[in-house]
């Protein structure tokens, strides 16, 4: 049964991705991603990955959605097809899908308990972290501890990718003063404006639950950064983007994206000055099981608030051109 | 049943190359990108596949569970992340492209080429 709905949504994530290519629509497209993205997101659950399928939803249908969309209302939403070179294209993408499809008898079918890739390090880590750890969530585990050396660098991605849209889109002042109507939002719009302001606290108090319960069910700080990123996009898109960045200023959400990466970084260093090595949070108390679990709370809030601060500068940056 | 245990190995080569003849055949600049975020998805479903192990569940350690099999947290882990990376770096992309509309005034590449030579 299982396996029936698995190859019924991989079969519409072909459809879907084959509609997205074929539409000279943009904005058909864009939409069509955030669909991409939740039967990708159904996908991720099917194969046990709670914790990718949350993250998918959060930032796949959502953050990515929005920023395609105001990127969109920059540029245009109706793309011109060319005809030339694609005859070409498609015999080079066929015969590379024919070589891959072949390339895939060599590997070990799906659930195949002695794939090479569970005889690694992956039973330790089920093994250990109940011992040296003890939270539930072993993906938080190794995500905070085990490979939180890893986990630094990819705050460190985000912060990056998110100074460089500032730089690019920061540079030069918008081309034309903001329009007086989008400064309004969708303040005329009742429907969006009741059931938005409805949803908000709720999205922002799942946001927060996802943050506090990562280590005992799925969630985590990457997962709860982009859903109130999500929670505070909507409330930018209902009251406009003045009111918002009055609620939050730019300066704010930059402290925000700094501060996030470098909490995490002291939380490192804390372990060297208190004796340990880089990221070894188990000194960080008498008890070293303890002195994990501080150190893995820690640094998913470091990364949330970096997730959460960049995810919503970077829709600002978009934002406020428009 | 054993033949369809490959599937998700297909459909990540279809996915991949969909997202890749995007990329290499459209000119324009945004379908582009979306084809690379479908290119980067098939990457991902390839990971999180190999991650499955029969008749196991994610790996959230139950107390009192005895001889539950748990799937491999490694992929996972590495996919969460690089799911929030990838987002940061597609809004990079359309920033770019949002200032090539700005100085070129079109996302299409035919028409930036043609400014460019001029």
């Amino acid at each position: 049964m299982v396996i029936l709905f698995g190859l019924f949504l991989l079969t519409l994530l072909v459809l879907t991705a084959v509609a997205i290519v074929r539409t000279p629509n943009l904005f058909v497209a864009v939409m069509l991603m955030a669909i991409f993205s939740l039967l990708m997101a159904a996908n991720f659950f099917i194969l046990d990955a709670a914790d990718v399928a949350l993250t998918e939803a959060a930032v796949g249908a959502g953050v990515t959605t929005v920023i395609f969309l105001s990127a969109l209302a920059l540029t245009a939403d109706r793309e011109r097809v060319t005809k030339t070179g694609t005859y070409f294209a498609m015999g080079v993408v066929s015969v590379t899908v024919v070589v891959l499809i072949y390339a895939t008898f060599d590997k070990p079918v799906l659930g195949d308990p002695n794939a090479p890739v569970h005889q690694h390090v992956a039973p330790w880590y089920l093994e250990q972290t109940p011992e040296l750890i003890d939270i539930p969530n072993v993906v938080t585990a190794v995500l905070g501890s085990f490979r939180g050396y890893d986990t630094l660098g990819e705050v460190f991605v985000v912060l990056v990718a998110c100074i460089g849209v500032q730089f690019i889109l920061g540079a030069s002042p918008p081309p034309q003063a903001p329009r007086g109507q989008d400064e309004q939002g969708l303040r005329h719009h009742l429907v969006p404006q009741v059931v938005g302001r409805l949803l908000f606290p709720f999205i922002i108090l799942f946001g927060l639950y996802v943050q506090f319960h990562g280590e005992y069910g799925p969630g985590g700080g990457f997962q709860a950064g982009a859903i109130i990123a999500t929670g505070l996009i909507l409330h930018a898109l209902l009251e406009g983007e003045s009111a918002a960045l009055k609620a939050i200023p730019p300066n704010t959400l930059l402290a925000m994206v700094a501060g996030g990466a470098l909490l995490y970084t002291l939380v490192g260093v804390l372990g060297i000055v208190l004796g340990g090595n880089f990221l070894d949070y188990s000194v960080l108390h008498s008890n070293p099981v303890t002195g994990q679990q501080i150190g893995i709370l820690m640094i998913e809030a470091g990364v949330g608030i970096t997730v959460c601060g960049a995810l919503l500068s970077i829709f600002h940056a978009f934002a406020v051109r428009d | 049943m054993d033949i369809l245990g490959y599937y998700n190995y297909w459909v990540f080569a279809v996915l991949l190359m969909i997202g890749f003849y995007a990329v290499i055949a459209r000119g324009n600049l945004i379908k582009k990108l979306l084809g690379l975020s479908i290119f980067q998805s098939a990457v991902f479903l390839m990971y999180i596949t190999m991650d499955k192990v029969e008749g196991g569940t994610a790996p959230i350690i139950q107390p009192g569970a005895v001889d539950q099999i748990y799937s491999n947290p490694l992929p996972q882990v590495l996919i969460l992340t690089a799911i929030v990376v990838g987002v940061s770096t597609t809004a990079l992309g359309l920033s770019i492209v949002v200032r090539i509309k700005e100085t070129y005034g079109s996302v299409e590449e035919p028409e930036i080429f043609d400014a460019d030579d001029v």
